[in-house]
């Protein structure tokens, strides 16, 4: 386990908590805060470390599971404040990823010189660029799907489910339609290819650069929620949204814009997602949607650092599983969920009102 | 008579019920007014759908639960018919203990699912069921030396319903008696049997429950029905329906593999057919299957030509390419959820006079 994510879990064991406090208010011990989740990420690492054996190959599964971990967060960290915000739950979630993945790519495209060269700040440039144009794409989507698909349901989660789902199906098709149903290269760019050895343990630079992303995406998140005006709003949303619309606030404005925060940071992440596959297909979308799905129910759903944590187990769980137990590997996440619900049957920091 | 087959649930509307009876002679009369090969495999897969559908819009349309592992039953079906064709040999006693096993997992699986995750929120069991059918579908393809893996399972079906055995020299009524048509016939009366049974069920008590449920929940829950235990029952019927349907498939096919019963492009099928039918009720999964195979195969006719027309303009000529008629089927699913939401026969009801509602 590295210092820098113990670190960040210093912070947001106190932030997250915020909803599980409210459920606990109603009991004695109002007082303590819920760390225990947080300390499931060490406990699995380390408890991975005698199975794996080998300190250096070790330390590359691990990054290599925050990695996909902190993909996986920017990805669901979106649905799950747009679920806890608005009981809205976005199964159509999934195209945003795709979405942005096909961005990348058109974006990538021409700009063989930047990716072509072997320095790596041309290449971040590039891939920053990448990143923005999907960001704002998948924003400008999101908020027309907002609009049109999600808004004349609110409230109503059956035709939710089905609503989303057939948005789902359009916006997959809407993309093969742009750019064909075939598979395309999404190769990194020259200077991020390569690892760095630590030791004797290889750890790949793109990983690297995914982590630094999504810790920064996380701080972010943090100071956004915790220190900001919008964020108290977004806060008091989840916890009791008549109570903030009393108070005079448009919480269906706030809403959307979360919806399309939301929508950008799937963006992003489908970026990262692509690249780190080196390939984009329409139905990655769908294929991601289930992996996000698993980490929000075991997070809790509308919990953004009950998010984070699951991301994390689900990320570390499958590089371990997929290196010592290949085929155990499908369902080690199915099965984290499974043995994560028998313990907390709402997920990690369950959202008070439900 | 009627009125017991149908569970006294009649059609309510003169325009249904003459669309049910011309799809009920349509697929009863098909290998004698359709020949040929093709439109008889369309007719088969008419009525597998019927069955799946039906099943599923017990869970969805009667009890209100939205299950993504609907197809992970259909599939289980039909694997247990093709693993034991392959394992036992062709023979009658393969099919039956196939079916046996595939309904006892399904069983299985479908009451732990429903115990596990039905007691909290409608949103949680269908990302469950959505994780767990995934799951299902790798391990389907994986475990390659017991299912085939993705090449999938071929295997042969008891004699008489082999093609080549012919019941009769002479042909009747223009079409010749062979095991094809004994198949399809084992099929329709299967269907039709299955078909009537789910009508009794959702007619019955039980069903009245399950409604009540899909309506008020907290409400049933007062008058003193366990929800989760009604919940549970309705999970585990319409996965056993659902293994039949993939049995009878298998059946016809003489094969299975993960992407004809399996994949996810089924379950949308599903769901498509469920609302577009009508959810809630059960003739709404007859007209909604025989509209989506037809469409499936006429829609892409007509976009083809649309396509064609367009050649001048490349991005419409994207969008009405026979290979996307998903998204307009997409389209079509998301204005009848807004727009009717209770279906082709629930629009068609509401125009029929309400003097059938006795």
């Amino acid at each position: 386990m590295s210092t820098q994510s113990q670190a960040a879990a210093q912070r947001p064991a106190g932030t997250a908590e915020r909803p599980a406090a409210a459920t606990r208010s109603r009991t004695p011990r109002a007082a303590d805060v819920d760390r225990l989740p947080w300390l499931l990420v060490p406990l699995l690492a380390l408890l991975a470390l005698p199975l794996v054996g080998s300190l250096p190959s070790w330390v590359t599964l691990t990054v290599a599971g925050l990695a996909m971990g902190m993909i996986i967060f920017i990805i669901a960290s979106g649905l799950t404040l747009i679920f806890g915000l608005m009981d809205v739950l976005n199964f159509g979630h999934g195209v945003f990823i795709a979405l942005g993945a096909f961005v990348a790519v058109s974006v990538l495209g021409p700009m063989g010189a930047l990716t072509g060269s072997a320095s790596m700040a041309a290449n971040l440039v590039a891939v920053g660029a990448a990143m923005l144009a999907a960001m704002a794409v998948a924003g400008a989507i999101g908020y027309v799907f907002e609009r049109l698909i999600v808004r004349p349901v609110y409230g109503q989660h059956l035709k939710q489910i089905l609503i989303t789902m057939g948005g789902m199906i359009i916006g997959e098709e809407l993309i093969k339609v742009v750019w064909g149903p075939e598979q395309i290269p999404l190769p990194l760019p020259q200077g991020l290819r390569g690892a760095y050895i630590v030791g004797d343990a290889a750890i790949e630079k793109y990983r690297v650069i995914a982590v630094v992303v999504g810790l920064a995406v996380f701080v972010a998140m943090l100071f956004v929620l915790n220190r900001t005006k919008i964020g108290l709003l977004i806060r008091a949303g989840v916890q009791d949204r008549e109570m903030v619309e009393s108070l005079g606030y448009r919480i269906r404005r706030l809403f959307v814009g979360v919806f399309v925060a939301g929508s950008a940071l799937a963006g992003l992440g489908g970026v990262m997602w692509g690249l780190y596959q080196q390939n984009v297909i329409p139905q990655m979308g769908a294929q991601v949607n289930i992996l996000i799905f698993i980490v929000i129910i075991i997070g809790g759903l509308g919990s953004a650092g009950g998010c984070f944590v699951g991301a994390l187990l689900v990320g570390l769980m499958a590089n371990y599983t997929g290196f010592l137990a290949p085929k155990v590997a499908l369902f080690s996440n199915i099965l984290l969920m499974v043995a994560i619900l028998l313990w907390r049957p709402q997920g990690l920091y369950p959202v008070a009102k439900r | 008579m009627i009125r017991s087959l149908l569970s006294a649930d009649y059609p309510r509307s003169r325009v249904v019920a003459a669309i049910l009876v011309a799809i009920l002679v349509a697929l009863a009369l098909a290998p004698f007014l359709f020949p040929g090969a093709r439109s008889l495999a369309v007719a088969a897969k008419i009525l597998v759908f019927i069955l799946l559908v039906a099943s599923y819009d017990l869970l969805l349309g009667y009890t209100g639960i939205v299950s993504f592992a609907h197809t992970m039953f259909f599939g289980i079906g039909a694997y247990g018919v093709a693993i034991a064709s392959t394992r036992m040999g062709p023979g009658w006693d393969a099919i039956a203990i196939g079916i046996a096993f595939a309904l006892v997992l399904s069983t299985l699986l479908a009451l732990v699912i429903g115990l596990f995750s039905l007691r909290v929120k409608a949103i949680f069991f269908a990302m469950i069921t959505l994780a767990v059918a995934a799951a299902f579908q790798t391990l389907a393809s994986q475990l390659s030396e017991f299912t085939g893996g993705e090449d999938g399972l071929s295997f042969k079906v008891p004699e008489a319903l082999q093609p080549s055995f012919e019941l009769f020299e002479d042909t009747v009524l223009g079409a010749s008696i062979d095991g094809r048509l004994l198949t399809y016939y084992l099929l329709f009366s299967a269907v039709l049997a299955l078909f009537l049974l789910l009508l009794r069920i959702v007619n019955s008590p039980f069903g009245r429950v399950l409604q009540a449920i899909r309506e008020n929940d907290f409400r049933a829950e007062a008058l003193g029905y366990r929800t989760v235990v009604f919940r549970t029952m309705s999970n585990v019927l319409a996965a056993m329906f659902a293994t039949l349907a993939g049995a009878l498939l298998a059946i016809w096919l003489r094969y299975n593999g993960p992407d004809t019963t399996l994949s996810f492009e089924i379950m949308l099928d599903t769901l498509l057919i469920v609302v577009i039918g009508g959810m809630g009720t059960m003739y709404g999964a007859v007209i909604g299957s025989a509209l989506f195979v037809f469409a499936q195969s006429y829609l892409q006719d007509l976009m083809g030509w649309i396509s064609g027309s367009f050649e001048a303009v490349p991005l419409l000529a994207a969008l009405f390419s026979p290979d996307r008629w998903l998204l307009w089927l997409g389209v079509l699913f998301v204005s009848s959820v807004y727009y009717f939401p209770t279906g082709v026969v629930g629009r068609l009801r509401a125009r029929a006079p309400a003097r059938g509602l006795s």
